[in-house]
């Protein structure tokens, strides 16, 4: 995709670091200040959002920093939902392992799907990732026994706990989901400005060129996909543990798309891209559902009049424009 | 039924299906091939068809041949209309940069997904067949209607073929794709060659759902299926090449019809989704699309 | 150590780079033609030829862009024909583009320090980016590029982003640096400042590099090698290959 990718921008050299930490830290603050201060409406919808910007931020490390476009990491998403939800459903296993199960497994798709996907480029990537996620929310129907398909489960509210806090209650759950998301930006923030990341934004800039550089490409693009699945597996084990419900619908088309809207709306490459795009969208989405069953007329509106006027996200075109130093 | 009349029956929904598939897909070929970009949208410009075919159909009360027929026509000239509209105000000012353009269309797919569902309202709608009658075979009886749709995907395929080497528009068509830049020099109206492509791309779509209405209903979120099955299609047939695509839309069409006769469909769709995944992985250029010097 | 030249050495094999009966077919076309060549450890080998004599195919054969159809490449005594790109670069083999190819959203010293990155990764754990800019402002400032180390190498002109890639073949410390057409569309002036900087070059690595301009040719090559229709057609010091009848005849006759 390194051609297509030359819409993105990339960070100048040595940026200031002592900036960027604090706008990062002070998002962060903002986050945690917040708790106090939402109504509950708002309060459930962040938590919800700062899961979901991880899954974004996820998706980020590999459209943003890489180049790959993806159109299947519902993929993903889902294993890290559905292995968390079904061991804790039969294994009775809880939060933390169940977590961690999550995490694996999502690793685990994107080492062996992920890897394989990998092997094409360009529009067969994006149609390769399409179709392995397809066969997945297709083999969570054909396993309706155990997922329940369409109608989904509900993760029992035992297993559904972490150190002993419950994380059904607001605060641990808005906190608990806050953590995630600033280890996930901390991560994203560490990974944009290190050895690899500068590797990875050389590969989606010019992938010919970084081969002739020495690296070995399909290792650094396999490295960028299964940090990216694990962001994603995370935000799924996460969701499903936080609030309590595994449905096929995250593992449709829909949730392979989201993510991608997210980040381009936010800015792909950027840190902070993901997140914005995601809290726009959440509340574009909840705003125009409240006024009409179509509401999707409203986003598919918005998203064409964001890719004409701004190509780059509004974060690439902040940078762009006013702060080079963005990350 | 025993085997043999059971896997002609299969046979031949397989048949029915691969024809709306080969019209369907040749439509979205048509765009990658000359345009270079992938359009998301194609299964709603698809569904539009269908919509508008029943819409059309239901006006024109007289004889359901009378209203099928002016579907046949209405639908994928408006069909088009929408399409030359979204290209010229969207996709040209993205100067067709492949992943904008996803994003556009992707955009477009819920405009016209919920303007529908706003109109046409999220019930599903059965369009009369133009005549009805069944073909009394040995073993079984089989709907005219199903056989005339496969004459008819066969009579619009050669259409196409014919528009594209023996007329003009299909000589600057393919001598934009070949090079876009050397097609200006020569001073093809690139632009206007642009947009003509679009539109005959989503009137393929929308031919393809009229003659797929009278069998299926008409739905809003029926664009779906077409939309990942002409995907397919035009990978497994190798990006570009339209011939490729007829090819593959008859095997996967024949193949689609025939295995979920047989097996669970979910099974059959996972087993198909996986192979057509690793075909991609194993032959980047499609199965019958020429491999790259 | 990549830096280390072998003939200073003396104990390192004479011979750099071999190949044999090198062939490359492109569908029916012969773009390499059973090429035997051999470079010699610290030498300045120049690639002639006109256009179409298979010359870009074949140092991209040795630089592993594209496979061969049949014969060997052996780099230091070591098969290296079925090595991908990436692994032959690791043992010494550097490329750079006849088409200018930085990355242009990144700035000129995080291109050269991506060629440098590769090289001092060991494992999980690369270099810090302290030492990693220090070491790429260092090749910079060899080319005359130090005081534009911030900039997006989009923005420099065409010759410097030519000096750039010369800078990246410098952090990449190579053992042999190929050169495609470094100075097409260079100016005169900084035709001449190429020649200096390629000769100081050649102190530390042997030099691979097509050209068309037969002054930097002359002024640079210790031998020159011919190429025609994916063939040898003559190898020689510069003074017998400019004498050279058939080589005459395959530039002016066609």
């Amino acid at each position: 995709m390194s051609e297509s990718t030359a819409v993105l921008s990339t960070p100048p050299a040595a940026p200031p670091t002592a900036r960027i930490l604090g706008l990062h830290l002070g998002v962060l603050a903002v986050l945690f200040a917040l708790h106090f201060v939402l109504p509950d409406y708002h309060h459930i919808s962040l938590s919800r959002i700062m899961v979901l910007a991880c899954f974004a931020m996820g998706y980020n490390l590999a459209f943003g920093y890489s180049g790959l476009l993806s159109l299947g990491h519902a993929m993903f998403f889902a294993a890290g939902l559905y292995a968390a939800g079904l061991v804790a459903q039969f294994a009775d296993i809880a939060a933390p392992g169940g977590f961690l199960i999550g995490v694996a497994a999502a690793a685990l798709v994107a080492l062996t799907l992920g890897a394989i996907a990998l092997r094409t480029g360009g529009v067969s990537f994006m149609i390769v990732t399409l179709m392995f996620a397809q066969a997945v929310f297709l083999i969570i129907y054909y396993f309706g026994t155990y997922t329940r398909g369409d109608e989904g489960f509900v993760v029992p509210d035992a297993m559904r706990v972490l150190l002993g806090l419950d994380l059904a209650d607001p605060t641990v759950r808005y906190m608990t989901a806050l953590a995630l998301f600033a280890a996930c930006l901390m991560g994203s923030l560490a990974l944009a400005r290190s050895n690899l990341g500068r590797v990875l934004i050389a590969i989606r800039e010019n992938e010919d060129r970084a081969r002739m550089l020495g690296y070995d490409v399909y290792r650094y693009k396999l490295t960028a996909l299964t940090l990216s699945a694990v962001m994603a597996g995370a935000a799924g084990a996460a969701y499903g543990l936080l609030f309590g419900y595994v449905g096929a619908s995250f593992a449709s088309i829909q949730y392979s798309i989201y993510p991608l809207l997210w980040v381009l709306m936010g800015g792909a490459g950027t840190v902070l891209g993901p997140f914005l795009g995601t809290v726009l969208m959440f509340y574009l989405v909840d705003l125009t559902s409240a006024a009409t069953t179509a509401y999707l007329l409203v986003v598919g509106l918005v998203l064409i009049a964001l890719i004409l006027f701004f190509p780059k996200g509004i974060l690439g075109t902040v940078r762009e424009r006013y702060l080079p130093w963005l990350p | 039924m025993d085997f043999g009349p059971y896997f002609l029956l299969a046979s031949l929904e397989g048949a029915v299906g691969a024809a709306v598939l080969a019209v369907t897909a040749l439509g979205l070929s048509l765009v990658f091939g000359v345009m270079r970009i992938v359009n998301v949208a194609h299964g709603e410009f698809f569904m539009l068809g269908a919509v508008i075919a029943w819409w059309v159909a239901s006006l024109i009360g007289i004889h359901p041949a009378v209203g099928f027929l002016a579907a046949l026509v209405v639908s994928p000239l408006v069909v088009g209309s929408v399409a030359i509209l979204a290209e010229r105000t969207v996709l040209s000012r993205l100067h067709y940069d492949p992943e904008a353009t996803i994003v556009a269309t992707i955009g477009m797919l819920y405009v016209i997904q919920q303007a529908v569902l706003m109109t046409y309202g999220p019930e599903a709608r059965p369009v009369q067949p133009p005549f009805d009658f069944r073909i009394q075979l040995p073993w079984f009886g089989y709907s005219a209607y199903k056989l005339f749709v496969i004459l008819a995907a066969v009579v619009l395929l050669l259409a196409v073929w014919w528009g594209l080497t023996r007329t003009r528009l299909g000589l600057m068509m393919r001598a934009t794709q070949i090079d876009r830049e050397t097609a200006r020099a020569f001073a093809i109206p690139v632009d206007r060659v642009y947009a003509g492509v679009f539109a005959v791309g989503a009137a393929l779509a929308a031919l393809g759902a009229v003659l797929v209405v009278p069998v299926q209903q008409a739905h809003y979120l029926m664009g779906h299926d077409p939309l990942l099955l002409s995907f397919i299609t035009v990978i497994i047939g190798g990006l570009g090449s339209l011939r490729g695509t007829v090819l593959a839309a008859v095997i996967i069409g024949m193949s689609d019809g025939i295995i979920s006769v047989f097996f669970s469909p979910t099974l059959a769709k996972i087993i198909a989704t996986l192979a057509v995944a690793m075909v991609l992985v194993a032959r980047p250029q499609g199965l019958f699309g020429e491999r790259a010097p | 150590m990549a830096a280390v030249s072998g003939t200073e050495m003396g104990r390192e094999p004479e011979l750099l780079l071999e190949t044999r009966g090198l062939s490359r077919h492109f569908g029916g076309l012969t773009a390499v033609d059973g090429v035997d060549f051999q470079l010699r450890r610290g030498e300045v080998r120049a690639l002639i030829g006109p256009n179409g004599a298979g010359k870009t195919t074949f140092v991209s054969l040795l630089s592993g862009r594209i496979r061969p159809s049949a014969g060997a490449i052996a780099f230091e005594g070591r098969d290296v024909t079925r090595l991908k790109a990436h692994a032959r670069v690791a043992r010494g083999i550097a490329y750079t583009f006849q088409i200018t190819s930085v990355f242009q959203a990144l700035s000129a010293r995080e291109n050269v320090m991506l060629a440098v990155q590769r090289r001092l990764t060991r494992g999980l754990f690369g270099p810090s980016h302290a030492s990693l800019a220090a070491e790429a402002d260092s090749a910079l400032a060899r080319v005359g590029l130090a005081g534009r180390a911030d900039e997006a190498s989009g923005n420099l002109s065409y010759g410097h982003q030519r000096l750039l890639e010369v800078a990246m073949g410098l952090g990449m410390r190579p053992r042999l640096l190929i050169l495609d057409e470094p100075t097409q569309g260079l100016s005169d002036e900084e035709v001449a400042a190429f020649i200096a900087l390629i000769r100081e070059l050649s102190e530390s690595a042997t030099v691979l590099l097509i050209e068309h301009n037969m002054h930097v040719v002359m002024g640079l090559a210790d031998r020159i090698t011919v190429l025609d229709r994916g063939r040898v057609l003559a190898e020689g010091a510069p003074e017998a290959i400019r004498a050279d009848e058939a080589v005459q005849r395959a530039y002016l006759g066609g």
